[in-house]
């Protein structure tokens, strides 16, 4: 088969594609003086500089980076709210936080330089998404204090493009204006890509039939059967955008027409991949923990941050051109990694089994539970129009297939349990794939 | 001549039944006969109503999973012994009875048998040459 053509539009050619060593070079001095002005404004980061015995002159060479301490989400929480800052607070332009439904919320802040940077960084990945000033990006994405919204924002005004601010929620206006107004770009979490698919669908609206012509999703990991899916339902070009508030927000790295992993914006951040139990890099094409540096922030900057999503790095350069090191995408999370009966189990594999089948729509949740001394693995599955029969026979048929599927896959007993229709919890924000009911 | 049954798809959980009911009923459509079939985690509800096309509208925009399947309705006299005739008369050419369920008229006297199988030409030939009477969509709203 020939080698498929792919579209060569890059937003910052001198940048994305510069030569690997002139790149590390210029890693390596803002590397330096990254960690020299932790040291001198961050206390933090001094004590757990000075707990190493490592000064700012210690960094001679990009390897000396895993002499660095790591950086945890507790870390953050700890210096609740603004104890992680490098400038004084006249110099902040803007503050993120994340919920904080799990502790206090982590907060971020940005100069209007870094908010410069960032712009910068999510029109790269626009137009790694295919995008140009041509288009109409309609962003669904929360807007608040997650970084989502205004991130893709910013960074699809520096594109030129035009703007549909419609933040997430109320999937019939979304609908609407998307045909109303020709959106072109859709940008927000597959799950609501899907959602919003599933919407048009229902008010006999056809997006095959719109100029919608690509997707930008992130916020939580998804398969490449879910991009394949998305892509074949919805006829547009779907990428996989990668961010998390603590490094910058959305644009810390994306995937380009290519398709094959994600390219990291590695002239701002330094991507390394660790082994998530005891810390130990790990090299090139191996699994594990995806840890960063930033290395161009100026109010926030972040060393060693333990981001918890699973990847491994790309060292080989894409075919798009651009020689950025790439990442896997996300396979899982550290945390959202499920151990059932010592297996490791990640939502997105079973995914993998339901679009595998073919007749499912891929709204699915595990449910985990402990009788006894055993794991109980319960896997729920909406039913959609096209695998419901009148028949008990061919139901059940069809629950023992995607049962016997997910057995073979993952190596653990399972029940599978098929559902109504809009019966498992959905939102516009992220979808709830787990529910571990174990008192561990 | 075909009749047209509405499956709709339940969980076994409260209230899903009434759901379905509550909502034919508000959309003014009446239930001519029924039967679930059921397994521990969901049932099967199978319908015969007056208005087909709407009841698969209503339910559909309500968010059920549905889908329409041609049955067979034939009317049998409401006396002991006539189903077995007709039961008899299948078996013995070996066609497959998936499901069947049977109700009985407003004036009495005939009842109304629905079956699905396997083989439904096969069926209907060989009913019709035994003399069963077959019942269409307005017949059963009748009956």
């Amino acid at each position: 088969m020939a080698k498929r053509r792919v579209e060569n539009l890059i937003w910052n050619r001198a940048r994305e594609c510069m030569d690997r060593e002139e790149k590390q070079q210029l890693q390596l001095e803002k590397l330096q003086e990254t960690v020299r002005r932790v040291y001198q404004k961050v206390p933090h980061y001094r004590n757990a500089l000075q707990e190493r015995g490592i000064g700012p002159d210690d960094i001679r060479s990009l390897a000396d980076l895993t002499h660095l301490p790591f950086t945890a989400k507790q870390d953050l929480r700890d210096n609740y709210p603004f104890g992680m800052f490098a400038v004084p607070k006249s110099e902040i332009v803007r503050i993120h936080a994340s919920s904080g439904t799990t502790g206090k919320p982590t907060v971020v802040a940005y100069t209007s330089r870094d908010l410069n940077n960032w712009a910068e960084l999510v029109s790269r990945s626009l137009v790694c998404a295919g995008g140009t000033h041509e288009d109409t990006i309609q962003i669904a994405y929360g807007y608040g204090l997650f970084t989502g919204g205004l991130g893709i924002h910013y960074g699809a005004e520096r594109l030129g493009a035009t703007v549909v601010p419609i933040s997430g929620g109320n999937s019939e206006r979304q609908v609407n204006l998307m045909r109303d107004f020709g959106t072109t770009i859709l940008a927000c979490t597959p799950s609501y890509a899907l959602h919003i698919a599933e919407v048009a669908r229902e008010s006999g609206i056809d997006i095959r039939e719109l100029p919608l012509r690509a997707g930008i999703f992130g916020a939580e990991p998804w398969s490449d059967n879910m991009r394949k899916k998305l892509e074949a339902e919805t006829g547009i070009s779907a990428v996989d955008i990668y961010g998390l508030s603590e490094v910058v927000g959305p644009g810390v790295a994306c995937m380009c027409q290519a398709k094959e992993g994600l390219h990291v914006f590695d002239d701002h951040f330094i991507p390394e991949i660790v082994d998530p139990v005891t810390g130990e890099p790990l090299p090139p094409g191996e699994e594990g923990e995806l840890v960063f540096t930033s290395i161009s922030k100026e109010a926030f900057p972040i060393i060693r941050y333990r981001t918890r999503d699973i990847s491994s790095i790309i060292e080989e350069p894409c075919e798009c051109g651009r020689t950025h090191t790439r990442i896997q995408r996300i396979c899982g999370r550290t945390d959202d990694m499920l151990i059932i009966r010592g297996v490791n189990v990640f939502p997105s594999q079973i995914e993998s089994v339901l679009l595998e089948i073919g007749e499912t729509e891929p709204h699915y949740q595990l449910i985990v539970d402990r009788r006894g001394q055993m794991d109980a693995l319960e896997v729920l599955v909406e039913v959609s129009e096209q695998m419901f029969s009148d028949k008990v026979r061919g139901l059940e048929e069809l629950g023992q297939r995607i049962q016997h599927k997910i057995v073979s896959l993952l190596g653990v007993s399972c029940k599978v349990k098929l559902v109504e229709p809009k019966t498992i919890e959905r939102t516009s924000g992220k979808a709830k794939r787990v529910i571990d009911k174990r008192q561990l | 001549m075909q009749v047209t049954q509405i499956s709709v798809f339940l969980q076994n959980t409260a209230g899903r039944l009434a759901g379905v009911t509550k909502t034919l009923g508000e959309a003014g459509i009446n239930i001519r006969a029924l039967s679930i079939a059921d397994t521990s985690d969901f049932g099967i509800l199978r319908l015969i109503v007056d208005k087909s096309e709407e009841a698969l509208k209503v339910l559909k925009d309500r968010g059920y999973a549905v889908s329409k399947t041609e049955v067979i309705a034939v009317r049998v006299p409401d006396k002991p012994g006539e189903l077995s005739t007709i039961l008899s008369l299948l078996e013995g050419t070996g066609i497959n009875i998936e499901y069947l369920y049977a109700f009985v008229g407003r004036s009495g006297g005939d009842a109304v048998v629905v079956f699905r199988v396997e083989e439904p030409q096969r069926a209907r030939v060989l009913l019709s040459e035994n003399n069963i009477e077959f019942l269409d969509e307005d017949q059963i709203n009748k009956f």
